[in-house]
């Protein structure tokens, strides 16, 4: 109950400002049907965002529209449109460095043609964030779902986020703003959803009211001096020793290299917060036989258990929300017991694949198939899955594929 | 705003060499009227710059700096290269992201200032060499343009890319020799003051750094102008004696010479720059 001394604050969009927690936890939720896009504007709406820069490319453009749409109604503070990703990744660069909580969009080779940002992005530690909606990259020219582009993410000193659907995008987007700009994390994260999959269909969402908010960025609390020349130091990027050759100035780019992966590092307790954990577990917890995957693959991990119930084996799903900080612990805890682990993937080189047995090396007995992978548009049908969990146990294939 | 741009831990003020202790001390912070007669009292670069001995980007570096009408709300944005290295030894607000960006950060750097502070004056201004804004960064610099940013972008043109060991750029003179054109360049250098005009600049100067009152006058207008009607472009000639095999006391003579051909004094003013220069004027800014 609210007592006369305490003040409601509200947002320059006129909401309401509530604690994270209570945004995403307690909050009353509806349910609204709703493509992926429509997921990404209903969290920036709620997010007090400030700055935001777009460029067209499939599957991204929606979201991109609708974000400027919030600009139009005011929730918004800055909004355009920029020459390229290049020069959009760069523009978002200068928003956050100028105090802005700071987001924008892209897809596929949208992604690679801003690439030199990333590690820029992480270097001068803004906590910016970009959403993903992974597209095949090209050649041949594709448009088509696969999400290759994160295997090249992985290490660019970023926060990677894997959303399996609209409901998880929602929630990741507020959540990502929130971990990302704590003062002892303050690095970007990118926020990874499957384009086409999730970006165009509609689901069921749960979303708490429009009219309350996540607190405004404050930029003051931030590691690195915010560029608004109000506070002293104003100086960004420290190059003078870091630019000498000499054993200093090795040591301090190495040194600042190792701080920024610690700051991913330092996020996990905060994320394991945010997002209820860092894997989420689905099937039987005895099965010996383990499908460990993110986004729409974990999502047809979980059609799959099912089918195979019916064919008398029992799996479960061990699904990863984030892949940078990697859940190690979580996922070697969950690998306990298993016999098989199956990594199905949306992408021809299998990063995750690698990933997981980086992490299970000397930790599980388990034998890691990479396996099933789809790429360049390709759907993955739970059949395919099960017939290849069928192909390894000897059984018959039942389905017809 | 804050005075306080620069400085020195109290504790260490007994360790740090005169010159340091200088930008702090003799910095003219709080005067729009400042200019390139205060340099003999103030410091804006130090002496331990990582330039070439007599190299003209240092010159050029200590006008622009001395003339800033509003350094203490200024930030300067540069791009990777023989510029980016001094920025570190000077003390002002300044970003280094990548190499040809610098027009983009700066254009997001700007809206947000303008939106998170609508009643004050903050000036980005942005600071970078032929090869950053002519050819790896020339689409960032003319979109900026196209978008009416309200910044000011200064080129020192020294008509290669000096910071690599002297390839050739897309402001190298027609034939010239430079490592990457072993044939000599094979077209004409690029007239980025035109582009810059036709691309929707208000003010546009091409000059060279020979004369220090005459910088002074034009980054302030092109400061002025930036800051109330849209994008400004100063093109500055600061030749790489090292590239060019000058000595370095020669840069002054190079410059000299370059002012009576290439690099002629040229100004272009546009209709609404005209009012806010006429202005400034009689404010006795100018
Ligand atoms: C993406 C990228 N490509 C190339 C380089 C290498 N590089 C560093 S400085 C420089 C030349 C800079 O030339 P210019 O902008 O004319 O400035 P100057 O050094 O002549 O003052 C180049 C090519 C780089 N840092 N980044
Ligand atoms: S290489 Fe040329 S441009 Fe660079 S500092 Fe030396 S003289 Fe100046």
């Amino acid at each position: 109950m609210q007592t006369s001394t305490e003040t409601v604050i509200y947002n320059r969009a006129g909401q309401r400002v509530v604690s994270p927690d209570y945004l995403l936890f307690e909050a009353p939720r509806t349910k609204h049907f709703m493509t992926g896009s429509e997921a990404v504007k209903e969290a920036v709406k709620r997010a007090s965002v400030d700055a935001s820069v777009s460029y067209p490319i499939t599957p991204q453009s929606e979201a991109a529209h609708l974000i400027g749409e919030l600009w139009v109604e005011g929730y918004v503070g800055v909004y355009f449109r920029g020459e390229s990703e290049f020069g959009v990744m760069s523009e978002i660069a200068g928003c956050a460095m100028a105090g802005a909580r700071t987001i924008t969009t892209t897809s596929g080779p949208g992604t690679l043609r801003a690439f030199e940002n990333f590690p820029m992005w992480a270097g001068t530690r803004i906590p910016v964030q970009l959403v993903l909606m992974a597209r095949g990259v090209n050649s041949p020219l594709s448009i088509q779902p696969d999400n290759l582009e994160v295997g090249f993410l992985l290490d660019t000193g970023c926060m990677i986020w894997y959303a399996e659907n609209a409901q998880d995008l929602f929630d990741m987007i507020l959540a990502g703003f929130v971990v990302a700009e704590q003062p002892d994390v303050h690095v970007p994260v990118i926020t990874v959803v499957d384009g086409f999959f999730v970006s165009h269909t509609r689901e069921a969402v749960m979303l708490p009211p429009d009219d309350i908010a996540l607190p405004p960025y404050n930029p003051y609390k931030a590691p690195m001096p915010v560029i608004d020349a109000e506070v002293p130091p104003g100086r960004f990027l420290r190059d003078p020793f870091v630019m000498k050759s000499n054993y200093i100035s090795y040591a301090t780019h190495a040194s600042w290299q190792w701080e920024v992966r610690s700051a991913i590092e330092r996020s996990r307790p905060y994320a394991k917060h945010y997002l209820r954990g860092l894997v989420e577990e689905f099937g039987d917890p005895s099965a010996e036989l383990v499908f460990v995957a993110c986004g729409t693959a974990a999502a047809q991990s979980k059609e799959a258990v099912r089918l195979l119930e019916e064919e008398g084996i029992k799996a479960r799903v061990i699904k990863l929300k984030t892949i940078r900080p990697f859940p190690i612990e979580e996922l070697r805890q969950a690998v306990k017991g298993a016999k098989y682990i199956f990594v199905p993937e949306f992408n021809v080189v299998g990063w995750l694949e690698r990933e997981v047995r980086r992490y299970l090396y000397g930790h599980s007995d388990a034998e890691v198939i990479g396996a099933p992978r789809v790429a360049g548009g390709m759907t993955m049908p739970a059949e395919v899955i099960v017939k290849e969990v069928l192909k390894l146990t000897g059984k018959e294939v039942k389905h017809v594929i | 705003m804050s005075y306080k741009i620069y400085e020195i831990n109290e504790e260490f003020l007994d360790v740090m060499p005169q010159e340091i202790k200088d930008l702090q001390f003799k910095a003219t912070w709080g005067n729009p009227k400042r200019g390139v007669m205060d340099l003999p009292y103030s410091k804006e670069l130090i002496e331990e710059h990582s330039l070439c001995a007599g190299c003209p980007e240092s010159m050029a570096l200590r006008y622009i700096l001395a003339s800033l009408p509003n350094p203490e709300d200024t930030i300067i944005v540069n791009s990777t290269g023989c510029t980016s290295l001094v920025f570190p030894h000077i003390a002002l607000h300044t970003v280094h992201s990548l190499f040809g960006n610098q027009n983009a950060v700066a254009s997001g750097i700007k809206r947000v200032l303008e939106w998170r502070f609508p009643d004050k004056v903050k000036d980005v201004v942005v600071l970078a060499g032929d090869g950053a804004t002519v050819d790896i960064g020339l689409d960032c610099t003319l979109q900026s343009f196209f978008r009416q940013e309200k910044i000011t972008t200064i080129c020192f043109d020294n008509e290669v890319y000096a910071n690599t060991g002297g390839q050739e750029s897309g402001l190298t003179v027609k034939g010239h020799v430079f490592k990457m054109a072993p044939k000599g360049k094979q077209w004409d250098k690029v007239p980025m003051w035109q582009l810059a005009i036709d691309s929707g600049c208000h003010y546009v100067a091409r000059l060279t750094v020979s004369s220090p009152k005459r910088v002074e006058t034009v980054i302030k207008k092109a400061i002025y102008v930036a800051r109330e009607v849209g994008p400004t472009y100063v093109h500055l000639y600061t030749p790489c004696i090292l590239e060019i095999g000058l000595n370095s006391d020669d840069g002054l003579d190079e410059m000299r010479q370059r002012d009576k051909e290439r690099f002629a004094f040229f100004e272009y003013v546009s209709e609404p720059a005209k009012e806010v220069i006429e202005r400034k004027k009689e404010e006795g800014l100018l």
